[in-house]
């Protein structure tokens, strides 16, 4: 089947072997698959051109960026020695760079596991399975997210609610306390979302965690957000200021925050993560704009940020049953990956999770991208076209 | 970077009104082509006319985004990016997925991983979410089966395809039988160059080059172009985790950065991220899936054009289209829903009707919220131009009377049979006038959609019916 074309175009390849040593035999290969299959030249050799004169390369040099700004770095919790209990404790933020590799980064992101007071046997069957076992107890609870690798904890004090179990405000505190007794991590401590509850919960338990440096979360504009502020000042905690997905509110409660006195390095914002699928694009722009106009000099949104990586499970993808989905024991872990994976590359500081595959799959990138580790295995990359 | 305005291409233009173009001014063209609803080439005054050469010549070169635009098959657009951050403007071209198809599987499973990959389907948010490409690697080394091969994909697919080899001579075999498809070339490197140089500039193929050194990226990627090959992917290679995944992103953000920030035109052309390799790792099918999707979103979050992939389950799959669909929203345009009676769960004609606006987030989320709560109702959303209750407040765009024409026009009344509507917590000032204009009765729902199942639970079921 050979015809003309072909024979001019190997022919013309043959000159090229004297040029770059390609042995005949791979010509000879050729051929003959050309006779065994349906072979169609299209283009037409083009006539080497004389190469003239060699225009001058531009050299690739990487740029330093000027930021003006820098996010204020946070510690979560104190060690004996600074007034608290903890055995170690996590410091957030400081970045004076956009991006790590630029080298303004003196801490990595980090991961904290949700623990809620009382069970939930609402949760997706794949938490269920995991959880169910130890949510009895916070305590218990708390352990088994650290023997997943938390790098600290949330307690949620969702009992507290009065259209819950309305656990009245030193109760919640000794839960706290035990919390604060059994474990070293540094701790986040939630209220129930109950707007007139929470500061009176978040009262207490502050005055039984006194000098511990939690966060607590959240002061935002449903509640007496200075009450939160004002607490944590007295019993040295940091504050999580909460808004609904829009960065100006950010600012302004933040500069609220401020005006009550709380030091700039006390607070950590938490702009609302939207779930995959569900207005992710949102939160995520928000975090680079946040990130972007801090390092651009903006003071009131210079703080780390938190995200609350779990409102994944709120898209029914993660956890519907729904054949032409694919199996929810898998999809579920990996939505929450992918949710945790956008705000980290969008600069969240503080992620908080659920599933222990998924903070497994998020602790792998973050040890990659921050704090460049060496890989368990070499691989050479032009393998994959052999798998 | 400063985005042109219609001025600056107007006056490239010939202003001579004439309507070829099929816009009606040349004002309005110019608008057209920065919204990129039109080509270059649709005002064919511009070419025909001699005296237009230099405008049109300048024209081309200030429409040409920082990241050149790169077509794969007939019609697959990647790259063409003008910003770094979504929020400055938009992202045009959705990360393109292409599914891998090896040499060395039989030809029944190439023909079933073809139909799959043909007709992966899911919609969501009113949208088709699929899968964009095959690529064709050669493992086997064997040029005949390479071949086959490609020839099976090409015959039962009308897909863009990638061709995936080290070897140029495999490719040309390939690229004989896929030539009418315009495949992607992979891949040069600086050792092979000169022979996929020859080869994409003859064929008039797209060309993916892999370098992991980003200097050297640049000036294999100038020689190649020198040589005439104009349409260049860059690939920095992906590793499946520790410091190689960091220099590999590192590598892209750095190009996209020098590129748009910058204006460094040699790595201003599309990136290919290749998930592929968690499969060097990982070889249970369901772990190497989960960290392939994790590297894919990793990939694809930061600037990935084209993302190579082996997993076809659809649970790996589907979190990663969702994001894709996330991130390349249009921020500019808020996404809408068309407004209607919508039923949720299975609603009868003594269920709740709830009102909310079109903005998709909105109407979403209550949808979400309902469905959670397993409330069976129908959900009444109204044209507020697609605002959030808020803003649609604000703006006079959720009215009574606006309410009332949308009970009529999607006849609630047939739907139901009693005359009670629950509007949103934010909207409760509108009650009175809405009762007085529609004769319907208004229950005031809760502020935050999440609390809908409760207050059915409590306020509805105990006198909604009323
Ligand atoms: S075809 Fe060209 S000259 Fe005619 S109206 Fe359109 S832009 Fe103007």
């Amino acid at each position: 089947m050979l015809n003309l074309d072909d024979i001019i175009r190997i022919l013309s390849e043959v000159d090229e072997i004297e040029l770059e040593g390609v042995s005949i035999e791979a010509q000879e290969l050729i051929m003959e698959l050309k006779q065994g299959l349906a072979y169609i030249p299209v283009a037409k050799h083009a006539k080497k051109e004389k190469v003239e004169k060699k225009k001058e390369k531009l050299k690739y040099e990487r740029k330093i960026r000027e930021y003006t700004g820098s996010i204020q770095e946070v510690q979560i919790g104190a060690t004996r020695k600074e007034g608290g209990t903890r055995d170690y404790v996590i410091k957030i933020g400081g970045q004076t760079t956009l991006y790590p590799y630029e080298g303004g980064y003196k801490n990595r992101p980090v991961v904290s596991f949700d623990v809620f007071d009382i069970p939930q046997p609402q949760f997706p069957k794949v938490l269920r399975e995991i959880w169910s076992e130890v949510w009895h107890d916070p305590v218990a609870w708390a352990e088994k997210a650290l023997e997943y690798g938390a790098d600290l904890i949330t307690i949620h004090l969702v009992s507290t609610d009065p259209h819950i179990k309305d656990t009245s405000p030193r109760e919640a505190a000794k839960t706290v306390e035990e919390l604060l007794q059994q474990i070293k991590a540094p701790i986040i401590i939630g209220g129930s979302g109950n707007p007139e509850k929470d500061p009176k919960v978040f009262e207490k338990v502050a005055e039984v965690a006194e000098g511990e440096l939690c966060l607590i979360a959240s002061a935002n504009f449903d509640l007496d957000y200075k009450k939160v502020a004002q607490v944590a000042i007295k019993y040295k905690h940091n504050v999580l200021s909460w808004t609904s997905l829009d960065i100006n509110d950010q600012k302004s409660l933040n500069k609220l925050l401020f005006e009550e006195g709380l030091p700039r390095n006390r607070l950590v914002q938490d702009p609302t993560t939207a779930a995959l699928g569900y207005g992710l694009e949102y939160t995520y722009s928000i975090i680079q704009r946040i990130k972007q106009n801090a390092l651009k000099g903006d003071s009131e949104l210079q703080n780390p940020i938190s995200c609350g990586v779990t409102n994944a499970w709120g898209a029914r993808e993660s956890w519907m049953k729904t054949p032409e989905w694919g199996a929810r024991e898998y999809r579920g872990p990996l939505w929450e990956t992918v949710n945790a994976l956008a705000v980290l590359f969008a600069g969240a500081d503080i992620m908080m999770m659920l599933h222990p595959l998924a903070v497994k799959t998020v602790k792998m990138v973050i040890t990659s991208i921050f704090e460049k580790v060496n890989p368990s295995r070499e691989v050479k990359y032009e393998d994959w076209i052999k798998i | 970077m400063a985005r042109i305005s219609p001025l600056e291409v107007y006056k490239l233009l010939p202003g001579i009104n004439c309507k070829k173009c099929g816009a009606d001014t040349c004002m309005a063209f110019a608008s057209q082509l920065i919204e990129r609803k039109k080509k270059v080439e649709d005002c064919t005054v511009l070419f025909e006319e001699d005296k237009y050469k230099e405008k049109r010549e300048k024209l081309i070169e200030l429409l040409t985004p920082p990241i050149k635009e790169v077509v794969i098959g007939d019609g697959l657009k990647v790259g063409g990016e003008e910003v770094l951050y979504r929020h400055e403007l938009t992202f045009f071209n959705p990360t393109a997925l292409f599914i891998d198809i090896s040499d060395d599987m039989s030809d029944e499973e190439i023909e079933e991983r073809v139909r799959r990959i043909n007709k992966f389907k899911i919609e969501r948010v009113g949208q088709e979410l699929k899968l964009d490409g095959i690529a064709i690697r050669c493992k086997t080394n064997d040029e005949v089966r390479f071949g086959e091969v490609v020839l099976k994909v090409v015959e039962n697919s009308k897909m863009p395809i990638a061709l995936c080899s080290f070897n140029p001579e495999i490719i040309e075999v390939g690229l004989g039988i896929a030539i009418n498809r315009r495949p992607l070339i992979y891949a040069a490197t600086r050792n092979n160059w000169k022979k996929f140089a020859e080869l994409a500039k003859n064929y008039n193929c797209p060309l993916v080059v892999y370098e992991e050194d980003i200097e050297k990226m640049s000036d294999l990627v100038q020689d190649i172009e020198e040589y005439g090959v104009s349409d260049i992917i860059l690939d920095f290679g992906t590793y499946p985790q520790g410091e190689p995944l960091a220099r590999a992103i590192e590598n892209m953000i750095s190009a996209r950065r020098a590129a748009i920030e910058d204006g460094f035109k040699p790595l201003g052309k599309p990136i290919l991220g290749n998930a592929t390799v968690a499969w060097l790792v990982e070889s249970d099918p369901i772990k190497a899936s989960h960290l392939e999707s994790s590297l894919a979103a990793s990939l694809m979050l930061n600037y990935a054009d084209i993302i190579f992939m082996h997993t076809l389950e659809t649970w790996a799959i589907l979190p990663l289209l969702t994001l894709r669909q996330n991130i390349y929203t249009d921020p500019r345009v808020p996404i809408q829903v068309e407004p209607g009676l919508y039923a949720i769960g299975k609603p009868n004609e003594s269920s709740p009707v709830l009102v909310t606006t079109n903005f998709a987030l909105t109407y979403y989320t209550v949808a979400s919220d309902v469905e959670a709560g397993k409330v069976d109702a129908y959900i009444l959303v109204l044209d507020t131009e697609g605002l959030a209750v808020e803003p649609a407040l604000a703006g006079a765009k959720f009215t009574a009377s606006l309410v009332k024409e949308h009970l009529e026009k999607f006849k609630v009344d047939e739907k139901v049979n009693h005359k009670t509507i629950i509007i949103p917590g934010m909207a409760a000032r509108l009650s009175g006038e809405i009762e007085d204009i529609t004769g319907w009765r208004v229950l005031v729902g809760p502020i935050d959609s999440s609390r809908i199942p409760k207050f059915i639970e409590e306020k509805w079921k105990k006198n909604g019916k009323a």
